[in-house]
Formats: C-alpha cells, sequence, structure tokens
C-alpha cells in the first residue's frame, strides 16, 4: 500500500495538541494574542476529536493471500 | 417391607436393595473427587477393546486401580502418543474416581495418559528453548515496547473461530467499535500448528498501517497450548514490528510467547481490553479539555478587556485599528465560549476558515484579495475565495 499523503491529524495527534493548548492556555503569562490563537486552534481540535469518537462502525477484517503473493483484507463476519 | 420370614417371627431387620447400596457408594466417592487428579503409578493390564475403549490397572508397592478411558479420549491419545501405551510404562492418568453402579465396580474414568518420559522431555525441551531465547536477548525487559495509547488497526492471530476471537471481537465492540481487528487466521494446536502461526506472524509483518498485534488463544489442556512455546514461534513474535500482546490460555497458563511479546495478558479478552482504546474514557477527556480551554480564554480574555478598556483611552488615535481587530477577536472568542458551553453545540453554525495544509486563517492578512480557502462548517466544508 502506498504511503498516504499529508497525513490528517489523527485523534492521538488532536489530543496530545489539545493538551498542550490547555496547559499553555491556563499558564498566566500567556499573551492575549497567542492565548485567541491557541483558543481558536483548541475549539478546532476538540470538533475534530468529537467527530472521531462518533466513528462508530465496528470492523472485522480478515487477512487473505492473494494468488500474486500480495495481501488482501476481507470483511469477517462477527 | 415384605420379605419371607428368615428371622423368626421378630422384626425384619431394615434391608437395603443392591442398588440403593450401590447408589450411595456412587455418591460418596464421586462426591469426594469432583475434581479430575492427575495419579501417578506404573500401566498394566492394558486392553484395547474393539469398541475403542481402553481399560487398564494402575499400580504402586502398595495398591492397584482399574481404568477405564472411554473411546473418545483413547483416539486423542493415541494421537497424541504415537501409540497405544504398553504393560510397563510409567505414566501420569489423569481422571476421576467413579463407581460403576451396575457392577459396583469401583474406577478411574480416565482422560488422559502422559507417560512420565515424554513429561520430562518436554520439561527439558521447553528449557532449552527458553534458555536459547534468553541468549539471545528475546526475554530481556528492556525490549519491551510500550503499546500504543490509540491503536486504529490491530492484527489478531489466533484461531478464526475459536472463543478468543470471539472475545476480543465482543471487548473491542464495547470499548471502542472505530478499531480496526484484522484477523490473522492460524492453527493453534496439534500438529502444523507452529508452521500455521510462524506463517501468520510473517503476515503480519505485511499489513500496512498496523498499530499491535495480539497472538493468543483459548484455554485448553497443556499440549494444546504448547505450539506457544515452540522456538520459531517465539522468534517470529519477536520480529513483529508493532508491540505484541500474548495471551494464552487462562490466567494460570504461562507460555514462552509470554514472556518474548511485548506485553503478557491473561487472557484473550484482557488482551483486548489492553490493545484497545476505551471510547468512554476519551470521551471524558475530550470534555475536561473543553472545559479547561473555555475557562482558560475566560480569564485570559477578562484580564485583556480590562486592559484594553485602560489603554483603549489613551492609545485609541494611533492603536485604534489594531485594538479595533483585538477586541473584534475578543468577542469572537467570546462566541465560541457560549458554544462551547454546553459543548455538546460546537458545531452550532459555526465555522472556521483554513488554508490547505488545515491551519486556520484568522488574520485579515491572511486573506488577499482572491485567496483560495475553505471554509469548515458543522458538516463539511466549502471551498471560498476573498473577494
Amino acid at each position: 500500500m502506498a504511503q498516504q499523503p499529508p497525513a490528517q491529524p489523527t485523534l492521538q495527534d488532536d489530543l496530545r495538541r489539545l493538551e498542550e493548548i490547555v496547559r499553555r492556555l491556563e499558564a498566566e503569562d500567556a499573551d492575549l494574542d497567542v492565548a485567541l490563537a491557541l483558543f481558536e486552534e483548541g475549539v478546532v481540535r476538540l470538533r475534530a476529536a468529537r467527530e472521531r469518537l462518533a466513528e462508530a462502525e465496528a470492523r472485522v477484517k480478515q487477512v487473505v493471500e492473494q494468488a500474486d503473493g500480495t495481501l488482501g483484507l476481507v470483511d469477517l463476519e462477527g | 417391607m415384605t420379605l419371607p420370614s428368615l428371622f423368626g417371627d421378630g422384626e425384619l431387620p431394615e434391608a437395603w436393595s443392591v442398588a440403593q447400596v450401590n447408589r450411595h457408594a456412587k455418591n460418596a466417592v464421586e462426591g469426594i473427587f469432583r475434581e479430575p487428579l492427575w495419579v501417578h503409578g506404573e500401566l498394566v493390564e492394558f486392553k484395547a477393546w474393539r469398541s475403542g475403549h481402553w481399560y487398564f490397572t494402575l499400580r504402586d508397592a502398595d495398591a492397584s486401580l482399574r481404568c477405564v478411558l472411554w473411546k473418545q479420549q483413547a483416539a486423542g491419545v493415541l494421537v497424541r502418543l504415537g501409540a497405544a501405551p504398553s504393560d510397563g510404562m510409567e505414566v501420569l492418568v489423569r481422571g476421576r474416581p467413579t463407581l460403576w453402579e451396575e457392577r459396583g465396580e469401583y474406577r478411574l474414568t480416565a482422560s488422559d495418559i502422559v507417560p512420565t518420559a515424554v513429561i520430562g522431555a518436554k520439561a527439558l525441551e521447553l528449557e532449552r528453548v527458553r534458555a536459547a531465547l534468553q541468549a539471545d536477548g528475546l526475554l530481556d525487559p528492556t525490549r519491551k515496547r510500550p503499546l500504543p495509547p490509540l491503536a486504529r488497526r490491530i492484527a489478531v492471530v489466533t484461531s478464526p473461530d475459536g472463543a478468543a476471537l470471539r472475545d476480543i471481537i465482543i471487548v473491542t465492540r464495547n470499548r471502542w467499535c472505530a478499531v480496526e481487528l484484522v484477523v490473522v487466521g492460524a492453527q493453534v494446536q496439534g500438529e502444523g500448528a507452529v508452521a500455521s502461526l510462524v506463517r501468520a506472524l510473517g503476515l503480519v509483518n505485511r499489513i500496512p498501517d498496523l498499530d499491535a498485534c495480539i497472538i493468543g488463544r483459548g484455554g485448553g489442556a497443556k499440549e494444546d497450548l504448547a505450539a506457544f512455546n515452540a522456538e520459531p514461534v517465539c522468534r517470529a513474535l519477536a520480529a513483529v514490528r508493532v508491540p505484541t500482546i500474548s495471551a494464552v490460555g487462562h490466567e494460570t497458563d504461562i507460555s514462552l510467547s509470554d514472556l518474548v511479546a511485548d506485553v503478557r495478558a491473561a487472557t484473550p479478552s484482557a488482551a483486548a481490553e489492553l490493545a484497545v482504546p476505551d471510547r468512554t474514557a476519551l470521551v471524558h477527556r475530550v470534555d475536561g479539555f473543553g472545559v479547561r480551554l473555555a475557562a482558560g480564554l475566560r480569564r485570559r480574555t477578562r484580564v485583556a478587556e480590562e486592559r484594553l478598556a485602560r489603554t483603549g483611552d489613551r492609545l485609541q488615535g494611533a492603536l485604534g485599528r489594531l485594538i479595533e481587530e483585538r477586541r473584534s477577536r475578543v468577542e469572537r472568542a467570546a462566541a465560541q465560549l457560549d458554544a462551547l458551553s454546553p459543548l455538546r453545540v460546537l458545531a452550532r453554525g459555526y465555522s472556521v476558515a483554513q488554508d490547505d495544509d488545515g491551519r486556520v486563517l484568522s488574520h485579515a492578512a491572511d486573506f488577499p484579495s482572491g485567496r483560495r480557502f475553505r471554509l469548515r462548517v458543522s458538516d463539511g466544508s466549502v471551498p471560498a475565495r476573498a473577494e
């Protein structure tokens, strides 16, 4: 499988960044411009995180080795 | 009771029927031995009947015990030993003392026979493999990799129709459905299991975007777990490029694969709990961020508003535009604060301008005339252009 082009931030990225944003926002010395920018980014990341958490489809796949030696994934009844 | 009088005219003694005696004896014997035992002795008087049942006697210096092994278990033992046991063999027999009511015969109903020579050989082999793995550093605690906190794709090497897979799927669905499980089917016991597991672990390394790998099976007899002690399986497991969890059998079973894996789980269900993030906990965490974000900015803007009010009067002329811009950002942020509380209505009519890399465009300077950008709205994003 080819490398994914510019990866969207993962939930893990979002959570890590939110932790950082919240810490900096809670620090008293944050400049207002910085604080606003952090907050705005935080809102976007928060929404992205919520969207990801709302994904609900369970996926169970099974690996099959194809005749040409490549791997395929097929849905597994489960 | 109306029995012919053998005792003269006197009262008849209370008599038991034979069946009653045997029934009581059976209950007594089987009541004492509720769990199967391992009995050590010399196997003699072995007889395999055409029906497939095996009869034999176990004896030691002091006593002997009749044993029966029903044909289904006998067939399994025959496969494992490669030949029927012969008289004089020193063995361990697993079974429960029972009493056959019809004949009043007491005997051990066996489920397994293991020659002690085999046990000795198995223990030696296990130790040899363990020492070899240790010598190559594969059991070294510093080698252990941590599990990813938020795995998205997890390989599961196990029997496609075993209890282990069923348990793992159930736990995964209860915790977080958005994880993808990729089942790599393998034979987990019997002849061919080692080769099958090694092949499956090789396939795991070819699955793209994988975060973790669970290898395991449900509980079974010791011999059924043997493949997880095999050297090729342990080495293939050590070569898996993502963090591994080994979950073989029940809590009390420890296999060499458990020692080689990055993490040992007591059961397949426990493995899934370790590997799959818990959505409920994540939602709590995200909610917490929302609250802290709002509180952090609220405090910060209050301070800034006071300062603006003070300096605004003095600097109105020169810095009017800058202050106005800041004020409008504060107002925008205040609107976002409202949207944050309650947190779930973030999406209500709110939109964010972003460039192609997803960076938020929040300054007028970000919008030269003709600039293309994307406007993120509640259910997606729309292309837009600055006039």
